[in-house]
């Protein structure tokens, strides 16, 4: 059982929650307590808006074991609006076409589920078009 | 520093060796460098391998090849630098001569990918990806390079897309002569145009296939190898850079920094230039990889690596030979021990021992493996010696 690995994440799973650099005011994600920009210490906490745009995507056929719920689905890089980009699953698509640029935003959702481990489930965040 | 020679090289087939156990086939290839080398016996070992602890419940692989092959005694551990693991380990097994602290060293790359089977049998190996931020999120090394090409394309909109086809032709093409090649069949440009995509917009063709292998490379003096029958290779240029584990924390990620920089140190250490060399033995595992490691060793400026691949230029008779036995798509990519097979077959070339694929006159070699999305890149250059 992984347990612990997930449950020591659950701010940034659940809530997008950074560092902003007290030294240069860079957004920091996945939080590292080294400012990736200016090499100066950063713990503040930061949570971003879940808000940003598509900076890559490919439509994936075959999921690794405990995804394949979801498959086929899409991963994407996103990139924050505050600078950083993640990478996840775009959700909620239907039949929209993807485009590079596209706005989106952040939504909890279940990423995985593992027989192996009596079921357990690991919920995260995953990215859908912004609603219009 | 001393100079550095390469004395034996030794090889198995690449493929699913459903027959060979870890033990074995590093022994044959062990094996068969030792006696390349006339029986010299390494005083260290330095073992590339990336698998064998998850995929075949078996940690301490210096203690399991020296005791399998009666070598009980000298210093042997894991180097562990995902797919770049044999690069590392050739390196390691490099500076232990170079720096005087032994005159004989072994780098020996052994996969055994086949030792599970079934739906997870790739799961041992996303564990080159950074597992709390990418693989939680469903991603595998295939969809990341799917992610890094359709930016490409994006960045790039006069990339013509069927010219990608080119690499995965290449290698199929050089690997029908080499006897230890997983598939020694040649494309044809409409087998690629019509495969179908498998992390859109990679197709079937633009993916190297995970495979078991072992290959050995044995090192030591100039002076302690003058006898020996064969050509003496030597290394002139050696090193390793890496980047940030995730793709996503990168801020270009189609630069392949590390590819770039261990390439340039390495091509400094030799006194050359990347134009010198007779032929460049790059990291295919996917289409997409061969351009961008093409583009960070500055043989094409960015976003135009794809370029090289309409002419002749990459083929076996062009300026830059690439892929020259098969490459990680045809000969096969046998995860760590990939690093070793392509030293192996630089020496076979730089020896004139390349058969029907031998590059004319080779005397300076190229030879790039990287891990991950080129998170840790070892560049080595070998010199034929006069």
């Amino acid at each position: 059982m992984e347990v612990p690995r997930h449950w020591r994440l659950k701010k940034q799973r659940y809530a997008l929650v950074g560092e902003v650099c007290p030294h240069c005011d860079s957004k920091i994600f996945p939080p590292r307590d080294v400012c990736p920009y200016c090499g100066g210490e950063a713990k503040t906490q930061f949570a971003f808006s879940g808000r940003g745009q598509v900076y890559s995507f490919t439509k994936m056929t075959s999921a690794p074991t405990g995804f394949e719920q979801a498959a086929p689905y899409t991963m994407a890089l996103v990139q924050l609006e505050e600078g950083p980009v993640v990478t996840a699953q775009l959700t909620d698509i239907g039949d929209q076409s993807i485009e590079i640029g596209m706005p989106v935003e952040m939504v909890t959702r279940k990423l995985r589920t593992d027989e192996a481990e009596r079921g357990m489930i690991v919920y995260g965040y995953k990215f859908r078009p912004v609603m219009g | 520093m001393r100079d550095v020679v390469i004395a034996g090289i030794g090889q198995t087939p690449v493929g699913e060796q459903w027959e060979l156990s870890l033990r074995n086939s590093s022994a044959l290839a062990i094996q068969a460098a030792r006696k390349d080398a006339g029986g010299l016996k390494p005083e260290s070992m330095y073992v590339g391998n990336l698998l064998a602890p998850v995929a075949s419940h078996q940690a301490n692989l210096g203690a399991l090849l020296t005791d399998n092959t009666n070598l009980e005694g000298i210093e042997a551990y894991s180097v562990e630098a995902g797919e770049a693991s044999s690069a590392a380990a050739f390196r390691m097994a490099y500076l232990a001569v170079a720096s005087g602290w032994v005159d004989v060293a072994m780098a020996v790359g052994v996969e055994k990918y086949t030792d599970r089977a079934g739906q997870d049998q790739d799961d041992p190996i996303y564990q080159i990806l950074d597992y709390d931020y990418e693989y939680v999120q469903g991603l595998t090394p295939l969809s990341q390079a799917g992610l890094l090409f359709q930016r490409y394309l994006h960045e790039n909109p006069s990339a013509q897309r069927d010219a990608f086809g080119a690499f995965p032709l290449i290698a199929h093409e050089n690997a029908v002569h080499n006897p230890n090649a997983m598939f020694r069949k040649a494309l044809r440009p409409e087998m690629y145009m019509k495969a179908g995509m498998v992390s859109e917009p990679l197709n079937m063709f633009d993916v190297a296939p995970y495979a078991d292998g072992a290959a050995a490379i044995l090192l030591t003096t100039p002076d302690i190898a003058k006898d020996l029958p064969h050509s003496l290779v030597r290394v002139i240029g050696s090193d390793t850079a890496i980047d940030t584990l995730a793709v996503h924390d990168r801020p270009d990620p189609l630069a392949f920094r590390a590819a770039g920089i261990s390439l340039e140190q390495a091509c400094h250490q030799a006194g050359i230039l990347p134009s010198d060399v007779d032929f460049f033995e790059l990291h295919d595992a996917f289409s997409i990889y061969a351009v961008l490691s093409l583009e960070a060793a500055g043989f094409a400026p960015r976003g135009e690596g794809w370029k090289l691949a309409l002419g002749n230029t990459l083929t076996r008779h062009g300026d830059l030979p690439i892929s020259t036995m098969g490459g990680l798509k045809a000969r096969g990519f046998p995860l760590g021990a990939t690093g070793a097979y392509q030293i192996v077959e630089a020496v076979l070339q730089l020896r004139g021992q390349a058969g029907e694929n031998q590059i004319p006159n080779a005397r300076l070699g190229l030879v790039q493996s990287l891990g991950g999305p080129a998170s840790t890149a070892v560049t080595h250059v070998l010199e034929k010696m006069a």
